[in-house]
């Protein structure tokens, strides 16, 4: 990176520190906070994908929607998957929680190891022992995610009494201190309503509930803030904060919202086109991007201190997976593409400890290119 | 950490150094693949033309109406031509079909059954549509309480047992070919109205309407040019089911005695009639006519089901 | 769901009292009496007789004894049996083709939603190749024709079943089956679609990520909603049966009160044509009634607002 774009990097890096800090600070604000519980990430690794390939068999051809994704989470951590529709996070979360429906998909290389198991080797019959008891996963869609034909009261035990021994009796107050935890008041009645008879914000406090009722250690969000209300938004986020600060639980959240990232995420991982191409904690991604497409990304996002021209977003689209290219898939909508970049996939560059990135810029043999590219 | 999964032909570390320049923008897109723009219709045509059984069904029912309308004319025999010596006879190369108790020849009786009851089952569908098309259009359309009003009015025709009410205005005017048809349309609107309804209530707030509307276009022409080109899918493949419904309640009534009389004869009437021989071995009076109910009912069906995928716009990709 | 079912009821009084009257005008506006075709008869014989029926009197009033022998459910007696009243006749015949009925209906009902939430569960494997050629070929084959076959092949041929009639258990088979068959074909393949549908949810999702196994998903959280489709054509599924017993039980004599509606129709036997009619429509709109009451229980939403444009 030369003397320009590290420069630039820092200006970029000083307007949005002031900005995050805005916007969290107005969070906070708006939601009075509860007694706030500091946060442990401890060093124990409880989720490693390792290389990990999925593929689905369509009449068009195999689509390569995950091409070697590798990341590790630790306990009590937020890592953030964030990426365009289509990139592959959400099929990324179902093969972590088993959900690949086979066929037509395939995991056809790689492994997803929590703790000291492989979760892709397993039976469908062993995997169900993992699913909702270890790890569960909370939903896009509030509002189809609950089965409309049945009581919040009989979803909520149903996890409960499938997993462990307890009675009806135990099953019920479990269900009722989890809508405690999630914040619904009421729940002794609550519990004997049907999903119609709650509003959005509440049915995904709900989901969260039935996600957490069994106490898993891993939480797989996906995109779990996007189909709800701005205001409503940000008191789901600081639910699952406070949920983190309580339980311990590790997180993978899948969005496309860099603001909900900044809020929550510890780590970020950004994906394109099936590989995540750039991974740091949240200050080295949102302070010093590396990669292209990260830097375009948080272009993209509105500010209120930049005037609408201002805006900048990322012209083309994603590639088809039905033939992923050679090189860098984002070669084609790439300010900054070389022809390097078209031919040979880049090897990662290893910034830091906690950052890495796929891109031929880190290249010394770029630098001239990136010079004149700067004028 | 990312291991690079594909083969790669050059790896990365052996990358030659004049690669890293600038990239030249390919003049040509490569991903804006062309593709032929198809109209609706075609679109749908040729997404039928793949599937095998609708097209048989197609074919089937091409040949049928065919057969119908030629089919005497390869017999020597007339229709009602009574051959009283020649009674129940197994087919043969005289009557190919055989013959029934009045000796008359299945064979031709079997096409001028087909007549009917393709009229039949054409002549409701046709008639559905449009009172449907009017009473449904105009609900949807008009929407508030006009809707509100007219859909009481369905729900209540809907609840109606519509073979008994059949029934009972066959009793009240007679047997005869126009009878079966006025009673099946009586009942049979009423599911095309709620159709048509529908699509309209879908469709009716897309843009296209409200620009049309902006351009000072009146009810009946943004209901002719706008709203029904787009709705015919859904209402084609009602039209396909109502034939083989109306067939089949034409062969049932028939059946109960109430079909169109001597000297003309349904597939159901002709059923009917062979009833009481069929244990005495006849099995060619009821073969025949069952065997086409059968095939029309299917061929309608599995034409009526191919439709369904191939007018589906969500589908269309 | 008070209110739904009050309005559900009222609902069901107008379609009788609506069937009910379209009957009488019918039935009214057939030219002449219904006993000018017995030439026989002369003319005090007919006053008599008319006297006897009330077809004297002036319509309006005919048409309030009319309600009346609706409300107190009494037909009065039969034009062309004399000895006997409809009433008679109903309480002969109906338990007959009722029984018929919900044999048939239950028949139809399991088999077919077996059929189709196996066929969706093997979505293109080979059970669902099947199921859909025999649901295909069930829609086809109208009931009489397969009747006929059952009776030619099972009865006659190999003797395994009675032919006719409608005395032991083993009588049931045949007709069960000829009139099952088609219905049976038509939930078999509404339950297929459906459940295919409900299986992409994300509550079924949801369901498989809380490690339920395969068997508690398909019948806890798939069933019951793939099934809400398959309630609401169940009113018209029992129409289109209980008509169905008429045409079955002619081809297997069974002495239902089809039997009696297709004689009285041959006849022109108006009263007992009448009598069935309304009995039959009141049978129905009940049953379309609990239907309705069925999936209000089934769908909890109902409760609180009436599906929208359900074309």
């Amino acid at each position: 990176m030369n003397e320009q774009q590290l420069e630039n990097a820092r200006e970029l890096a000083k307007e949005r520190r002031a900005e995050v800090g805005r916007s969290q600070q107005a969070v906070v604000t708006a939601h009075t906070q509860k007694t706030k519980r500091k946060k442990v990430i401890t060093d124990d690794i409880i989720l490693s994908v390792d290389n990990l390939h999925v593929s689905f068999k369509t009449y068009g051809g195999n689509v390569h929607a995950v091409r070697g994704v590798s990341f590790d989470l630790r306990k009590g951590e937020t890592l953030a998957i964030v990426g365009e529709s289509g990139c592959g996070k959400s099929v990324t979360s179902n093969a972590i929680m088993g959900l690949i429906p086979q066929p037509p998909g395939r995991i056809s290389d790689g492994k997803v190891m929590f703790k000291d198991v492989n979760l892709t080797n397993m039976t469908k019959k062993e995997l169900r022992k993992v699913q909702g008891v270890d790890i569960s996963m909370i939903f896009q869609d509030p509002m189809t995610a609950l089965n409309p034909t049945l009581t919040i009261g009989e979803q909520l035990m149903e996890g409960v009494l499938t997993h462990t021994k307890a009675s009806k009796a135990e099953a019920k107050e479990k269900a009722l201190a989890m809508l405690r935890l999630v914040g619904i008041p009421n729940p002794q009645e609550r519990l004997k309503q049907y999903p119609h008879q709650f509003s959005g914000g509440m049915r995904q406090r709900i989901v969260i509930a039935i996600a957490l009722i069994c106490e898993p250690e891993l939480l797989i969000a996906d995109e779990p803030t996007t189909a709800l209300d701005v205001t409503i938004q940000a008191q789901i986020l600081e639910l699952f904060e406070e949920i983190q600060a309580k339980t311990g639980v590790s997180i993978v959240l899948i969005t496309h919202d860099l603001g909900v990232v900044a809020k929550i995420a510890d780590r970020i991982a950004v994906m394109y086109a099936g590989k995540i191409i750039e991974l740091g904690t949240k200050r080295e991604i949102f302070y010093t991007p590396q990669h292209p497409y990260t830097q375009g990304l948080l272009n993209s996002v509105p500010r209120l201190d930049l005037i609408a021209e201002e805006l900048q977003p990322i012209e083309g689209t994603p590639p088809d997976l039905f033939a992923p290219p050679k090189g860098c898939a984002f070669t084609a909508r790439c300010p900054f593409a070389m022809e390097v970049c078209e031919h040979v996939h880049p090897d990662t560059t290893i910034k830091s400890a906690t950052h890495r990135v796929d891109c031929w810029l880190q290249d010394k043999r770029a630098q001239a290119f990136l010079a004149t590219a700067q004028k | 950490m990312t291991t690079n999964h594909e083969s790669t032909p050059v790896s990365p570390n052996q990358v030659p150094d004049e690669w890293f320049r600038k990239k030249e923008k390919d003049l040509v897109e490569a991903e804006a693949v062309v593709r032929p723009s198809l109209s609706y219709w075609k679109d749908a045509w040729r997404r039928l033309r793949t599937n095998k059984l609708a097209m048989t069904g197609l074919v089937f029912l091409v040949l049928l109406a065919i057969l119908a309308i030629f089919g005497p004319m390869f017999s020597p025999h007339a229709v009602d031509g009574m051959d009283l010596p020649n009674q129940n006879k197994a087919p043969s190369s005289e009557h190919w079909f055989g013959t029934d108790e009045m000796g008359r020849d299945v064979f031709t009786r079997t096409w001028y059954g087909a007549r009917i009851s393709l009229f039949v089952g054409l002549a409701a569908a046709l008639i559905d549509f449009f009172i449907g098309v009017i009473y449904g259009g105009f609900s949807g359309y008009k929407g508030g309480r006009t809707d509100a009003v007219m859909m009481r009015i369905i729900e209540v025709l809907y609840g109606l047992p519509h073979l008994l009410v059949v029934i009972l205005l066959l009793v009240v005017m007679g047997p005869s070919l126009t009878t079966i048809i006025v009673a099946l349309t009586v009942t049979g609107w009423v599911g095309m109205a709620r159709i048509v309804r529908g699509q309209v209530l879908q469709i009716k707030n897309y843009e296209f309407v409200t620009a049309s509307k902006s351009f000072g276009a009146k009810t009946p022409r943004i209901i002719r040019r706008n709203l029904l080109p787009n709705t015919m899918g859904p209402i084609i493949v009602q039209m396909t089911l109502t034939v083989p419904s109306a067939i089949f309640a034409e062969a049932f009534l028939s059946f109960l005695g109430l079909g169109i009389q001597a000297p003309f004869a349904s597939w159901g009437v002709m059923a009917n009639d062979a009833l009481p021989v069929i244990l005495s071995g006849h099995w060619w009076r009821l073969f025949f006519p069952a065997f086409f109910i059968s095939l029309t009912m299917f061929a309608f069906n599995v034409l009526g089901d191919g439709l369904q995928d191939a007018l589906d716009p969500k589908l269309r990709g | 769901m008070f209110s739904y079912t009050i309005k559900r009821f009222l609902m069901m009084i107008m379609t009788i009292l609506i069937i009910a009257t379209l009957t009488f005008i019918l039935m009214h506006s057939i030219p002449g009496s219904p006993f000018n075709e017995e030439r026989t008869t002369n003319e005090t014989i007919q006053a008599n007789l008319e006297r006897f029926y009330k077809l004297d009197e002036p319509l309006p009033v005919q048409y309030m004894y009319y309600l009346k022998s609706i409300v107190t459910l009494d037909f009065g007696p039969s034009i062309k049996k004399p000895n006997e009243t409809v009433n008679e006749l109903l309480a002969r015949g109906f338990p007959i083709s009722f029984e018929l009925g919900m044999v048939t209906i239950l028949v139809a009902v399991i088999s077919g939603v077996l059929l189709g939430t196996f066929a969706a569960l093997r979505h293109n494997g080979i059970i669902d190749y099947f199921a859909m050629t025999f649901a295909v070929i069930g829609i086809s084959v109208p009931s009489f024709v397969l009747a006929t076959l059952l009776i030619q092949k099972l009865a006659v041929d190999y003797n395994i079943f009675p032919p006719a009639t409608w005395s032991s258990p083993m009588h049931m088979v045949l007709p069960v089956l000829a009139l099952a068959t088609g219905p049976m074909a038509i939930i078999a393949r509404l339950t297929r679609s459906s459940m295919l549908e409900v299986l992409t949810q994300d509550y079924i999702k949801m369901a498989r990520a809380k490690g339920l196994s395969p068997f508690r998903i398909v019948a806890r959280h798939a069933l019951r909603n793939a099934l809400m489709p398959v309630v609401t054509i169940m009113g018209t599924m029992l129409a289109g049966i209980l008509t169905g017993t008429f045409v079955i039980e002619k081809i297997f004599a069974i002495p239902g009160m089809g039997k009696y509606f297709v004689e009285s129709i041959n006849n022109r036997d108006y009263p007992v044509i009448m009598g069935t009619t309304v009995f039959y429509s009141t049978i129905l709109v009940f049953m379309l009634f609990v239907v309705d009451l069925v999936y209000g229980f089934l769908d909890p939403r109902i409760k609180l607002h009436k599906k929208e444009g359900d074309a």
